[in-house]
């Protein structure tokens, strides 16, 4: 089912819920990889519901219909010196996919791209939602302001809720001005805890550093402009002056760290692109996973998993968020889980065969009493599980 | 006034026997139950409404906190968290059958990491005390209310609290890592921790600005930022509202996002002036106050730029400020706002609506008509980057009908707030004060959706269960 309103999304709900009918929740199918897979006879798409509603780039506020491409997004902004702040990634060749990826599909899982380390993820600018429960009730939250404290937050709620509370209809996101220039500082052949020490230094430097990436030699080479040695990458992002200036107070703070060398701004745009949409493992067989913890004990993880399988991995947020691939087991899988769990941290099981997928707890489990409060939630809005049933969880 | 629920007769009737089982839980000093030591809790920031409530707990530990609420829970008492109590909106006031769990207690900073550029502190954490604690080595925790010498970070999550700066910075949930919470039923429970984005559902997200009614926060994970090298501010006068607002337009328009942009109306500039001798233009209608980051080169780049779009706008004055003192002299003017209103009216009351910035002009001018047809008066300051207008009202608590109508006229500047597509609080919360006001903003199918997600948390409705929602709420539960 691919309606083109919001009353045929009600429709289409409603008439599951009545039937006690599961739905696949889907936008264009880019990130149907995502997660575990559902079980369902049917899928209800929101691809039909496109369009841009509002755009007030004085007022940074942009609103579109859930189908609407991200890409058509980004170039109406563009084209207004604007951008999306949490610099969204593109998974589309990452999970073998072709259709463009929509903007409820990126809300809907919460996906942010390097810049997330300094300016939040998708969840802190999405001002506004409409969506649709799993009783067909059309609600809406937030609203096309960007400062409101006004009832319950369920945009973060149903951000990052992989379509299992409700279905989004529509969206408002918060822009901001694009950058006027960028310039990425970039460290050779430090080991892991150097880099993320470098990468420290420079997040809590004052020079608004907007990206903190550390490469191995082997995935260093699949991004422009770095060849096979291990890279650190810091990118700035702002006006010209600003980057002439800060590039080199950061070149004189990181010496302790070696040489310095720059990336110009074309050359930024390429790097941090295919570090946004992890181009390392793109071509990549196996599982990839994605472990979030603490900054510090990134290198950490990274080590126990290379030992434990060999793994390939690299680092963003500064060392907080741990790119992982390897076999498609479920042995490697206890192990990167065991690995973010030991460093106080989460994992998620981000693109691996269906059999695995649906074999393992593709993210944590939550404790007893959250986990009895979290279905109560469910069932706040989906009563009768109706929508994407367990896409996060086996049973939810 | 808006009416209150009814208390539980039978809480009240067990009153001693309540208070006895707090004390057999808490050291003696943690317990208050008589009457003139719970008077100071009758109230918080919106002080035309009170009640006493039925005692207060003070905790220390989150163990303790989860023994009150596991006993709170099993005997069906109500509770009222509560941080320093400067709510404007009433979000700590109590119910005459409530425990008032006072967090105050809880200040202790328990982990300041600069490497991983985080802090963990206890929900009694003043605000102020967090950037206080890491502002040696440069850093600071960024969102900043009026009242952080004294609002507490348990109450900024409750509230997602703002301040001048969010623009740039965000609000209290852009700044947070984890919760450490209580449940009603006594569960501690941990949710986010050192990094960021936990996979699953967000519950930070959920419970920031959930104003106590989901869980008790006691421990807090925030980001703490390394502050910029330096800071100056500027300020332009106009002839008009409307050009006022036309120059926020350009100044995003062109690119640049200040680290605060606020807004000063005419009644404002004069009241403000009067109380702090700022040097602010007493012959502008309107007053910008836009503040950037920087080293001072790079302040002077951005100045110059902000200068000429300013003077596309035909300003009656430009004054950039050339040092720190005199910046601290422009914002002076607008940091004593509430006691430059203060001292020429009796009382007011600060009103918190947000407005599609566009809509500047048409809404103040409505607020202007309204009060002369209420015949109090208003003035307004504006956060206007991100849209945040803060009415004052000026009324005479001593004369009901006028507090009467200050309330009737808040009432009405919220609802036009909504109905030129902004919303009835922008960062104070909803509280008591809105609380009979959500109907304006969601239907009543919107309002259940997020009553229901209440109950998942609490079934029993027994967190801070007087406030956020229209009181049918509890008459339904």
């Amino acid at each position: 089912m691919t309606p083109t309103t919001e009353q045929g999304v009600i429709e289409a709900i409603q008439a599951a819920h009545d039937a006690s009918e599961p739905l696949a929740i889907a936008g264009r199918n880019s990130k149907q990889g995502l997660l575990r897979p559902v079980q369902a006879a049917r899928t209800l798409s929101t691809a039909g519901l496109t369009g841009i509603t509002l755009y007030s780039p004085s007022e940074l506020i942009i609103s579109a219909r859930a189908g609407t491409t991200l890409a058509e997004i980004e170039a109406e902004v563009a084209a207004r010196g604007q951008h999306l702040v949490a610099e969204p990634p593109d998974f589309t060749a990452l999970f073998g996919q072709v259709q463009p990826q929509t903007i409820g599909g990126i809300v809907a899982s919460n996906l942010s791209g390097p810049r997330r380390i300094a300016w939040g993820a998708m969840r802190d600018h999405v001002m506004g939602v409409r969506a649709v429960n799993g009783t067909g009730e059309s609600i809406r939250s937030g609203g096309r302001v960007l400062k409101n404290v006004t009832g319950l937050d369920l945009c973060k709620l149903l951000t990052g809720s992989h379509g299992t509370l409700a279905v989004l209809t529509e969206i408002t996101l918060k822009v901001a001005p694009a950058p006027e220039q960028r310039a990425t500082l970039v460290l050779r052949n430090l080991a892991p805890e150097q880099a993320v020490a470098a990468l420290s230094a420079a997040l809590g430097s004052p020079y608004a550093v907007s990206g903190a990436t550390h490469l191995p030699a082997a995935q260093a080479s699949f991004i422009p402009g770095l060849g096979p040695t291990p890279a650190t990458l810091i990118r700035l992002e702002d006006f010209a002056p600003s980057i002439a200036y800060r590039s080199e107070r950061l070149r004189t703070d990181l010496a302790p760290f070696g040489p310095v060398e720059i990336l110009d701004d074309a050359q930024s745009r390429l790097a941090w692109t295919a570090i946004r949409d992890c181009a390392p493992f793109a071509g990549m067989q196996g599982a990839i996973w994605r472990v979030s913890v603490r900054p510090s004990r990134g290198p950490q993880v990274a080590a126990t998993l290379e030992q434990a399988f060999g793994a390939a991995w690299f680092l963003d947020w500064g060392g907080g968020l741990v790119w992982i691939a390897g076999p498609a087991t479920t042995e490697a899988h206890n192990a990167v889980a065991a690995a973010a769990q030991a460093h106080g941290g989460t994992h998620t099981l981000f693109r691996a065969p269906e059999t695995l997928l649906a074999a393992v707890a593709v993210i944590p489990p939550e404790p007893a009493a959250l986990a009895t409060i979290a279905a109560r939630v469910k069932a706040a809005f989906d009563p009768r599980g109706i929508l994407n049933p367990g896409r996060m969880r086996a049973g939810e | 006034m808006l009416p209150q629920p009814a208390p539980k007769p039978d809480i009240l009737a067990r009153r001693d026997e309540i208070v006895a089982g707090l004390r057999a839980l808490l050291p003696d000093d943690a317990v208050i139950g008589d009457a003139l030591r719970l008077k100071p809790y009758e109230t918080d920031g919106l002080s035309a409404y009170r009640e006493v409530p039925l005692a207060v707990a003070l905790p220390s530990t989150t163990e303790q906190v989860a023994a009150i609420m596991e006993f709170c829970h099993r005997e069906g008492v109500r509770v009222v968290p509560r941080g320093a109590g400067t709510s404007l909106s009433g979000g700590a006031l109590p119910m005459a059958d409530s425990v008032v769990l006072g967090l105050m207690r809880m200040n202790r900073i328990t982990e300041i990491d600069y490497a991983d550029r985080l802090a963990v502190v206890q929900a009694g954490v003043t605000n102020i005390g967090i950037t206080q604690a890491v502002a040696g080595q440069g850093f600071f925790y960024a969102p900043d209310p009026s009242s952080q010498l004294a609002c507490m970070i348990g109450g900024n999550v409750n509230m997602n609290s703002g301040g001048a700066h969010c623009l740039r910075y965000g609000v209290t949930a852009n700044n947070l890592l984890g919760l450490k919470l209580v449940t009603v039923e006594g569960e501690i429970l941990e949710i986010g921790g050192a990094h960021l984005d936990s996979a699953g559902y967000d519950w930070l997200g959920l419970l920031t600005g959930s104003e106590g009614q989901l869980a008790i926060v006691t421990e807090v994970t925030v980001r703490i930022l390394r502050a910029a090298e330096g800071a100056r501010a500027m300020l332009a006068a106009f002839r008009s509202n409307e050009v006022a607002g036309a120059c926020v337009d350009s100044i995003i328009g062109s690119g640049i996002i200040p680290v605060a942009l606020e807004f000063m109306d005419r009644p404002a500039i004069h009241a403000c002036e009067a109380f702090a001798n700022a040097g602010y233009p007493l012959d502008a209608e309107a007053m910008l106050i836009i503040e950037v980051e920087g080293s001072t080169e790079e302040q002077d780049f951005l100045l110059d730029r902000l200068k000429a779009i300013c003077a596309q706008h035909d300003p009656i004055s430009l004054k950039v400020s050339t040092s720190a003192e005199e910046s601290l002299a422009i914002w002076k003017g607008r940091k004593g706002a509430f006691g430059a209103v203060g001292r020429i009216s009796p009382d007011y009351m600060c009103m918190d609506g947000t407005i599609p910035t566009s809509q500047l002009p048409h809404v103040l001018r409505r607020i202007g008509e309204m009060s002369a047809d209420y015949n109090l008066q208003v003035a307004n300051i504006f956060h206007a980057g991100d849209g945040n207008l803060h009415p004052l009202i000026m009324f005479d608590a001593n004369d009901p009908s006028s507090f009467a109508k200050a309330e009737k006229f808040g009432a009405d500047i919220l609802t036009l707030c909504v109905e030129v597509g902004g919303c009835l609080t922008g960062e104070h919360g909803v509280g008591v004060e809105k609380r009979d006001l959500m109907n304006v903003q969601f239907t009543e199918i919107e309002l259940d959706q997020q009553r229901r997600i209440k109950s998942a948390f609490d079934p029993g409705w027994l967190l801070n269960a007087n406030k956020v929602f229209p009181l049918k709420g509890l008459a339904a539960e």
